[in-house]
């Protein structure tokens, strides 16, 4: 690695020098709360609320500094070392880092303020905001890390922070499940990543995105990677940014890891507001804004074709949901895939917009959501609902301009980034498929959206003894009763008024006219120029998708507004007309199914047959070496008793025999010797006159 | 200095025998490890990087060329810390032993007394004997104390824990011989190539021994310490001997005993026969060298350890094949050949005795010894993280650290192995990542099984039998293990610095000119 170098010795911009204190505030925080015995609620709301506030000035502090002075500015320091090369680490400040920064710290304290109203009646509030404020630190740490290393290293404390926080209510079967289905399906895109880094370092000897010149982004690293070939004839740079771009896919929802979003939805509301909304899953993107200098044809082309497919698989599935929550997961991927989309077709600018303004107008939806379920006694099926706008104005009207916002009603928030999206992908060059794909979506969102809105806020409010039927429901049906729908708490419909503020108006610092957003992430020159709207096909493009906005609108009003929906149990409208594809779509096309048969089939079988070798075969092995030895003591102690033994027995008797043969010649009995004497000296004079006549 | 180590561990050892009462054993042996810590801590304090220390030189047989030669470079120095760490953690955990306590810490401490011995050998005659002195205790820790899993058949308990024991104690001598015979040829071919027989490792690092001695020379040494450092398929002891062991020695068994057989690999295998990792010449099966050979077997070793670890039901088993996983790594780490492989590979022998120590902390004291029981159904109802919310706490983050949570030493090592096989074999690297996935499969699988199981039927049951509280030994031990692993995991360099130095040391030299990329 060359030597680390700050791109000033000692940068003199003090909020450059003390950016680490932006996530180092909350991670304080989430470390004194840890400490916190149960009962001092007040104190560790208190103290994740004011870190966060910290942040957000700092990170205001940043995002004007970096308005004066938009480079890549950052400061590494060395971390360990092997041999001559330093492992270094560092932070980095610029215009891309600097937006979310913001975003991060504004959104993440309307729900930290939230949160005090949402969770008031839980026993573990003072963990809640600990891992809350841990989450927020690792967050922004990923934002402004110089480093994929630190960045990994990050990513991987908010996974775990998102597991602990879907895992919140344990207790809860589903939610355990749900906690550790989202850590394992996240940690296969991170295996990518991680290889992906590993790659980079060996190819470049760097994960230091800017080291004056001598950074992984800069320019000797990537053109280098991009000359070099694997052995498929692919350039290295595809194969690590396809590689990272796993990562980004697993975090961020993306086809086929996407099946863990949705049941994350088993965690605090106000967490899938934050984590599965606005800013964890939205890291994914970040991630490939990041790394986009490395990026090269091939991976943007993968990149935007897989963010279409998500968009467009992931509305569809959304239609057939009736829980309030998972509708808006399915949604979230969705609108992580226009991300994608943006990312791949426009470049950084443009998956970039759209990603802080559905921060915004989702993390809306998502409290407007929990506003509705606190008030209507944790019911999540919006088949139990209705009639709440009556109940609920505020929640009402804020979820209303979230919901267009989302939709892309024209000059909402969403309109504006999405529709910059769809126009990039019809300029494309390689194909219209995205384009058809995303303006499909578009107005299925717009369709699905309306259906939540009229299950939830119009018609008259459904008989809560339906409820007791069986149904999707996490909840068992005796508390599916709704007793009095209410209006939150002010301390829960204030953020929903300031989100909703930025959900309408935030689009426009990004118009076609007045690209502000745009030209600060790209850092070119602003000019106002109202003509640009004149330019051949955009009008005609925003019509277009505005087209689309109203019919489904119109669509939904056709099938769920028309007539009323009277009972929890009727059968849903669309569900009439085409039950086969509605029955499909309601199990979420089967994915989790096919995986049940694939993946986790197969591991299970490798596991399975590895137990199995191990413990007959190795273990057989052993057995039979021992019951191998044992038979040869056996056998030997045979031979010892039969063989060894018996020649010894036998040697024995014999002596023993001769012994007492001998000493029976001795008895001494003076006749017996007489008599043996007359035998010898018969048998002497016979030899002696035999041997003297031969 | 260091080499105070053993002689404290040796009189800790008979202290604790003679000691009349058995808290008087428990607060000796205590003190006994924790001077053996505080002279490796002292060590560290005070070390040059790449320093030699020769602690003890003495000639001991010198008509066969042996010494008493005691010496530590880096590598050694951070293989005694763990030593101490794991030792003093090992009796925190063990204080609840009441059966023939005072032989128990003495068994014990000869046993930590023959680790410290390996580890500081620059002799590979002593190096051999004190290798012979450490698995002895072993099998009289293992039978005498053994815990027996639930399944076992009534009245063969006592079998069951010989059973381990002697499995344990046959393949070590197993791989003893092997290690013996490459020693006896060593000794035969250094007497050939300059004269005079030596034994002595520095010595014999700097004999050019032939290649062709090399070749069949390396694997034998190799494969030899491999079957203690559970390389695959020689494994089996591992498992059925960490389940069998008592809680300590369980924690000292995956802690230390398995780096022992690392550390002989690296020490004597790699670092006398060097040129035993040259390309054969030719190819069978797509093998070109015994680098292929072993570097599969380490793989393999990874993701099947982690496979089998996924379908046990018996909660320590499930942390000893675990074992077996993550030793995988250290040998994977050692056949890359790299620099930063290497460094991996002895900083994973650390963080995995650390990791490993903790894990069977948690299995064999704070779970087994209050609810006598390890099957994964019967602990899942007594949901334990309300019952001992302490434990829980202490095995998330153990579980953490097990699969390679950045921010703990294993993902240094384990990331730094990884890097290091990429540059040499890509593809192996690829599929280790996959043994990490599966690790986090296995550890995701035990924690929530164990710690958060669903509500029994008959809800309440929790509440019926209050289980003992975590005495202040645990905390301590536990404590002083999470210390550790954090330190390294956030600031590696206070070992690499140790060990870098070393792997560049001229006793390495054949390693670096030859096969090294």
């Amino acid at each position: 690695m060359t030597p680390i170098a700050s791109q000033v010795a000692a940068p003199t911009a003090w909020i450059l020098r003390y950016l680490w204190l932006i996530p180092v505030l909350p991670i304080l925080a989430a470390g004194f709360s840890a400490l916190l015995p149960k009962a001092q609620r007040r104190l560790s709301a208190t103290l994740a609320i004011g870190s966060m506030s910290g942040s957000l000035l700092l990170a205001i502090w940043a995002l004007v500094h970096t308005i004066a002075e938009p480079a890549v500015q950052f400061v590494n320091f060395p971390w360990f070392q092997f041999g001559a090369q330093w492992v270094a680490l560092g932070w980095l400040l610029d215009p891309l880092a600097a937006v979310m920064l913001v975003m991060v710290t504004f959104v993440g304290l309307l729900i930290f303020i939230y949160s005090l109203g949402y969770m008031a009646h839980d026993d573990n509030f003072t963990r809640f905001f600990c891992f809350l404020s841990l989450f927020a630190g690792a967050m922004l740490g990923v934002i402004i890390a110089n480093s994929l290393l630190l960045l990994f290293m990050c990513w991987e404390v908010v996974g775990l922070t998102s597991y602990l926080l879907i895992g919140f209510w344990f207790h809860r079967p589903a939610a355990a499940a749900a906690a550790k289905k989202a850590f394992i399906v996240t940690r296969v895109g991170d295996l990518g990543l991680l290889l992906g880094m590993v790659w980079l370092y060996a190819q470049s000897g760097t994960l230091l995105f800017y080291n004056s010149g001598a950074g992984c982004l800069e320019h000797t690293a990537v053109a280098a990677m991009g000359a070099h070939l694997t052995a498929a004839g692919m350039a290295v740079s595809t194969g690590i940014g396809l590689l990272i771009f796993c990562g980004a896919v697993g975090k961020s929802g993306q086809v086929p890891l996407h099946v863990w979003l949705p049941d994350a939805m088993e965690g605090p509301t106000p967490v899938s507001a934050l984590i599965h909304a606005a800013t964890m899953v939205a890291a994914g993107v970040y991630l490939m804004a990041r790394v986009y200098p490395l990026l090269d044809h091939t991976t943007l082309a993968v990149i935007a074709w897989v963010g279409a497919i998500t968009a467009f698989f992931a509305a569809c599935i959304a239609v057939a949901q009736n829980d309030i929550k998972r509708i808006l997961a399915y949604s979230t991927v969705s609108q992580l895939g226009y991300m994608m989309l943006g990312l791949g077709v426009g470049g950084v600018a443009v998956g970039m917009f759209h990603l802080i303004t559905h921060a915004f107008f989702k993390s809306l939806l998502f409290l407007g959501a929990g506003s509705v379920i606190h008030g209507c006694s944790e019911e999540q099926d919006i088949r139990n609902m209705g009639g709440l706008r009556r109940f609920m104005p505020i929640t009402f009207v804020t979820y209303a301009a979230a919901m267009l916002a989302l939709c892309g009603f024209p000059l909402f928030a969403g309109f504006w980034s999405k529709d910059a999206i769809l126009e990039r992908a019809h300029l494309w060059g390689l194909s219209l498929g995205p384009y058809y794909l995303g303006a499909l979506g578009a107005l299925l969102t717009a369709f699905y959206m309306t259906r939540q809105m009229y299950y939830v806020f119009f018609g008259p409010q459904r008989a809560p003894e339906a409820a007791a039927k069986p149904s999707d429901s996490p909840r068992p049906p005796e508390q599916c009763v709704i007793v009095h729908p209410h209006e939150s708490p002010s301390v829960m419909t204030v953020p929903l008024v300031l989100l909703a503020v930025f959900a309408v108006f935030l689009g426009f610092v990004g118009t076609p006219a007045w690209p502000w957003f745009q030209s600060f992430l790209s850092a070119q020159p602003l000019t106002f120029n109202v003509h640009a709207f004149l330019e051949p096909g955009l009008i005609p493009l925003m019509l277009y998708s505005s087209l689309l906005v109203f019919a489904g609108l119109l669509l939904g009003w056709w099938f769920y507004g028309r007539k009323a929906i009277v009972r929890a149990t009727d059968p849903d409208a669309l569900g009439r007309r085409i039950p086969l594809v509605f029955h499909a779509l309601a199990h979420r096309l089967y994915v989790d199914e096919i995986y049940g048969v694939t993946v986790i089939a197969l591991t299970r079988f490798v596991s399975a047959f590895s137990a199995f070798l191990d413990r007959f075969i190795f273990g057989g092995v052993v057995n039979l070496v021992s019951w191998f030895v044992t038979g040869l003591g056996w056998f030997d102690s045979g031979v010892d008793r039969f063989v060894v033994n018996g020649g010894f027995d036998l040697g024995c008797r014999e002596v023993n025999f001769g012994g007492r043969l001998i000493a029976s010649l001795q008895n001494g009995r003076v006749q017996n010797y007489l008599r043996v004497i007359a035998g010898a000296l018969v048998v002497f004079a016979a030899l002696l006159l035999w041997g003297h006549r031969g | 200095m260091l080499a105070w180590t053993i002689y404290v561990s040796i009189a800790g050892a008979l202290a604790a025998r003679l000691a009349p009462s058995k808290q008087l054993a428990r607060i000796l042996a205590l003190l006994a490890a924790l001077s053996g810590l505080a002279l490796s801590l002292t060590a560290l304090a005070h070390w040059q990087p790449g320093q030699l220390v020769t602690v003890a030189n003495v000639p001991w047989i010198p008509q066969l060329g042996i010494s008493y030669h005691l010496a530590a470079d880096g590598i050694s120095l951070t293989l005694l810390l763990l030593t101490g760490i794991a030792a003093t953690a090992g009796i925190l955990f063990s204080w609840n032993i009441n059966e023939r306590t005072q032989e128990f810490f003495a068994f014990y401490l000869v046993l930590i007394a023959g680790v410290y011995g390996v580890f500081l050998s620059f002799d590979l005659f002593l190096l051999f004997v004190f290798y012979e002195i450490a698995i002895i205790p072993k099998y009289f820790l293992i039978a005498i104390w053994g815990s027996v899993p639930r399944d076992a058949a009534p009245g063969k308990e006592g079998s069951q824990r010989e059973y381990a024991a002697m499995k344990l104690a046959l393949y070590s001598f197993a791989g003893s011989a092997l290690v013996l015979a490459g020693m006896v040829a060593a000794w035969v071919m250094s007497g050939s190539v300059t004269g005079t027989h030596t034994l002595d490792l520095q010595a014999l690092a700097a004999i050019p021994f032939t290649q062709h001695f090399q070749m069949w020379a390396f694997p034998m040494v190799f494969v030899g310490f491999a079957v203690l450092a559970g390389m695959w398929p020689f494994h089996t002891w591992a498992p059925t001997g960490h389940a069998a062991a008592p809680t300590a020695a369980s924690m000292l068994l995956a802690g230390v005993v398995m780096k022992l057989g690392a550390y002989g690999c690296l020490r004597v295998a790699m670092m006398l026969f060097p040129a035993g990792l040259n390309p054969w010449g030719f190819h069978v099966l797509g093998f070109g060298s015994w680098r292929d050979v072993i570097a599969v077997l380490a793989i393999i070793g990874i993701v099947y350890g982690a496979s089998v670890a996924l379908v046990q039901r018996d909660f320590k088993f499930i942390i000893g094949y675990s074992s077996v996983s993550h030793m995988g790594f250290v040998l994977l780490g050692l056949m890359t050949l790299t620099q930063i492989g290497l460094d991996g590979a002895v900083l994973q022998m650390f963080s995995h005795g650390i990791i490993a120590g903790l894990l069977f902390a948690v299995v064999g004291r704070m779970v087994y010894d209050r609810t006598h029981t390890r099957q994964l159904s019967e602990l899942s109802p007594m949901r334990l993280a309300h019952v001992i919310p302490f434990a829980a706490v202490t095995f998330v983050l153990a579980a953490m650290a097990s699969i390679g949570m950045p921010g703990f030493s294993g993902f240094v090592a384990e990331f730094q192995i990884i890097v290091g096989a990429w540059r040499t074999l890509p593809w192996m690297a690829a599929i280790a990542g996959a043994g990490i996935l599966i690790g986090i499969a296995f550890t995701w699988r035990a924690l929530t099984t164990v710690f958060f199981g669903e509500r029994p039927a008959h809800a309440g049951a929790d509440h019926g039998h209050p289980l003992p509280p975590i005495t202040l030994p645990e905390k301590l031990g536990s404590l002083l293990l999470l210390v550790s692993t954090l330190t390294v995991g956030l600031y590696p360099a206070i070992l690499t610095r140790l060990i870098l130095p070393a792997l560049q040391s001229p006793l390495f030299d054949g390693l670096r000119n030859g096969a090294w990329r």
